[in-house]
C-alpha cells in the first residue's frame, strides 16, 4: 500500500506526468456521510488512497465523563445512529456488569428482539444506498419501506424511532405495550416475501454482479490484522460472530446460523449481509414466541427507578427516584470491557468508574473505524469506480467512526 | 488460555502481573515491554488487536494507562494489556508494525491524550483539525475546550 505524500511526487518515465490527486467527499452522497477520500491517480487506476475522517467529531467520550451513567445512553444512541439500539446494548451491558447485577429473562429477550430488529434495519440501509451507488435507484424505495416498519415497532414501544434509548441501566424504558405483539408478527409474517423482492431486483442483475465480484478483496489474514469484525470479516472465511462464540443476554438459547463466505470481495459481503437478514428474523420470532413473562428490569430501586404510582404513595419511593434523577447510580469503582455483535462488527466499550454517579471514562470501540481504515488496502491499483463499491461494501456511519 | 499466560509469566517473569477484575483477564506490563508481549501473544494466537486507547488517572503518577484490548479467536477471549505512562511527553513504542489496526488506534490515542508513539509510520492527528491546541481527553482540558471555537469560514 503506497504512501501518498510519496506517490504525488513520483513522475511517470515514460509519460513525463504527476499522479492527479482528486478528493472524494467529504460532501458526497457515496461517502455515506461526511468521509474524505484523497486518492492520487495515474489515469483511473488508484496509485495511493488515504481517508480522512473527523469531519463528525462531536466528542462524545468527552461529554460522557459530564453525564450520569443513564445519561450517557443518549449519547450511545447518536453514534451508529443507523442502529442505536445496539449501541445502548454494549453500553448498558457494561455498566451492569461493574454493577454486578442481571437483567431479568423477559428484558434479556426483548433486548434481543430488539437488538435483532435493528440489525435489520440498519442491513436495509445499506442495501438501499450500496445498490443507489452502483446506480441502482430502486431497491433504495423497497427497502426504506421496511425499514419504516421496524421503525414504527421501535417507536410504539420507546417513543422515537430514531434515538430511542430504549435499554436503560438495569432494564428497559417500558415494557412491550398492547398490540405489539400482533405488530411485530405481521411484520415478520410480511417480511421473507419482501426479502425475496430484493434478491429478484439485484441478484441475477448483469450490472450488480460485474460491478461487485471480484472488487476490492481482501484476504482474511489481512481483515484480521486490520482488525475487521462483523459481517465483513465473515465474509472472508472467518466464523466470529459474538453472539455465538461470546454469548450475551441469553442468546444461547436462540437457534440461529453463522453466516460466512470465503470470497472476501464486496459480492461475499452483499450474500452475507442479505442471509444474516433471514437468521435475524429466525431471533426475532423465536424471541416472541417464546418471551418469558415477568419482570423486565431490575428489583428494588437501587438501580431502576421505581414507577409514578409508587412515588406517590412511598416516601422512601420518592427519595430513590430523586436520589437516582440528581446523582444518578453509584457503580462500584472499577474497569469492564464489554461488547456486542452489531451490524457493522463489534461494538466494545470500556468503561471506567471511580464510584461516583458519572463515568470516569468511556471508551467507545466503533467497528466502522477499524473497518474503514483498511480502505487504501482494498482500493490499491483499482479502478475509481471501485471505491465508491467498497465504500459502500463495508457499509461506514460516520457517526461512529467519528464518535 | 490459562496455558499462555502461564507461557507469558515464564517468558517474561515477574515484569508481567496477571489479575481477574470481574472475571476479565487484565496484564500489567511496563512500557518499555509492550512490543515484545503483543509479538509473543500474537505468536501465541491472540491475531487481533481489537482496541488501543489510554485513561488518563490526573493526579496519579504515572498519569495514564494506556489499555490494549488483543482477541484470541480459538480461545474465545479478550485480553487486556495495560501500561502505565507518565512525565511531560508520555511515551509508548508503538505496535502499528505488529498489527495494522494499531495504526488509527494509536493516532487517536495520541490526538485525544497527547501519548507519543515510539516509531509510529505517520504519527499525526486523526479526529482534530491538525492546528487543534491540547488533547481533548485529558482531565485537565475542559468540556467547553480551551479557545473559544474557530470561525466557521476561514479567511
Amino acid at each position: 500500500m503506497a504512501d501518498i505524500e510519496t506517490t504525488i511526487g513520483q513522475v511517470d518515465p515514460e509519460t513525463g506526468l504527476k499522479p492527479m490527486v482528486i478528493n472524494l467527499g467529504p460532501q458526497h452522497p457515496a461517502t455515506h456521510g461526511v468521509l474524505r477520500v484523497r486518492v492520487a491517480l495515474d489515469g483511473e487506476q488508484i496509485r495511493a488512497c488515504e481517508p480522512i475522517i473527523g469531519y463528525l467529531h462531536t466528542g462524545i467520550e468527552k461529554n460522557c465523563e459530564d453525564l450520569t451513567f443513564n445519561q450517557a445512553i443518549t449519547l450511545t444512541d447518536r453514534m451508529d445512529y443507523l442502529s442505536p439500539i445496539t449501541n445502548n446494548f454494549g453500553y448498558v451491558l457494561g455498566v451492569e456488569k461493574l454493577l454486578g447485577v442481571e437483567v431479568p429473562k423477559r428484558c434479556q429477550y426483548i433486548r434481543v428482539m430488539f437488538a435483532e430488529l435493528s440489525r435489520i434495519a440498519s442491513h436495509l440501509v445499506w442495501l438501499g444506498t450500496a445498490a443507489m451507488d452502483m446506480g441502482a435507484m430502486s431497491p433504495f424505495f423497497y427497502t426504506m419501506q421496511q425499514r419504516e416498519q421496524i421503525l414504527d415497532l421501535i417507536e410504539m414501544s420507546a417513543g422515537t424511532r430514531m434515538n430511542p434509548s430504549y435499554f436503560r441501566v438495569g432494564g428497559l424504558l417500558n415494557d412491550l405495550p398492547p398490540g405489539f405483539e400482533e405488530k411485530l408478527r405481521a411484520f415478520l409474517d410480511g417480511f421473507p416475501h419482501w426479502l425475496q423482492e430484493y434478491y429478484a431486483l439485484l441478484d441475477r442483475n448483469p450490472i450488480w454482479i460485474e460491478r461487485l465480484k471480484g472488487t476490492a478483496p481482501i484476504t482474511a489474514e489481512k481483515a484480521l490484522d486490520y482488525g475487521w469484525t462483523g459481517p465483513l470479516l465473515r465474509a472472508c472465511g472467518i466464523p466470529r460472530d459474538l453472539r455465538k462464540t461470546n454469548p450475551y443476554s441469553s442468546y444461547e438459547d436462540f437457534d440461529f446460523d453463522v453466516i460466512t463466505e470465503t470470497d472476501g470481495d464486496v459480492y461475499a459481503r452483499y450474500h452475507v449481509r442479505m442471509r444474516e437478514m433471514k437468521e435475524s428474523l429466525k431471533i426475532v420470532r423465536q424471541a416472541i414466541d417464546n418471551l418469558p413473562e415477568g419482570e423486565w428490569h431490575v428489583p428494588g430501586w437501587k438501580i431502576y427507578p421505581p414507577n409514578k404510582q409508587e412515588i406517590g404513595r412511598n416516601m422512601e419511593a420518592l427519595i430513590y427516584h430523586f436520589k437516582l434523577f440528581t446523582e444518578g447510580i453509584r457503580v462500584p469503582a472499577g474497569e469492564v470491557y464489554s461488547a456486542v455483535e452489531g451490524p457493522k462488527g463489534e461494538i466494545g466499550y470500556f468503561i471506567v468508574s471511580d464510584g461516583s454517579g458519572k463515568p470516569y471514562r468511556v471508551r467507545v470501540r466503533g467497528p466502522s473505524f477499524y473497518n474503514i481504515a483498511a480502505l487504501p488496502t482494498l482500493v490499491q491499483d483499482k479502478m475509481l469506480a471501485d471505491v465508491v463499491a467498497a465504500i459502500g461494501s463495508i457499509d461506514i456511519v460516520l457517526g461512529e467512526v467519528d464518535r | 488460555m490459562k496455558e499462555i499466560l502461564d507461557a507469558l509469566e515464564e517468558s517474561f517473569g515477574d515484569r508481567v502481573t496477571v489479575s481477574e477484575p470481574l472475571g476479565q483477564t487484565v496484564v500489567q506490563l511496563p512500557a518499555a515491554e509492550i512490543v515484545s508481549v503483543v509479538t509473543f501473544l500474537k505468536s501465541q494466537g491472540f491475531n487481533m488487536l481489537i482496541d488501543v486507547t489510554a485513561v488518563d488517572r490526573l493526579g496519579r503518577e504515572p498519569r495514564f494507562d494506556v489499555v490494549y484490548h488483543l482477541y484470541h479467536l480459538d480461545e474465545k477471549a479478550w485480553l487486556r494489556l495495560k501500561v502505565q505512562v507518565g512525565g511531560d511527553e508520555p511515551t509508548v513504542p508503538s505496535i502499528a508494525h505488529v498489527f495494522a489496526s494499531a495504526n488509527w488506534a494509536e493516532r487517536e490515542c495520541y490526538d485525544m491524550f497527547g501519548i507519543r508513539f515510539r516509531g509510529h509510520p505517520d504519527l499525526k492527528r486523526i479526529l482534530m483539525p491538525d492546528d487543534w491546541n491540547g488533547h481533548p481527553l485529558r482531565k485537565d482540558y475542559p468540556l467547553t475546550g480551551l479557545d473559544p471555537l474557530p470561525p466557521l469560514v476561514r479567511e
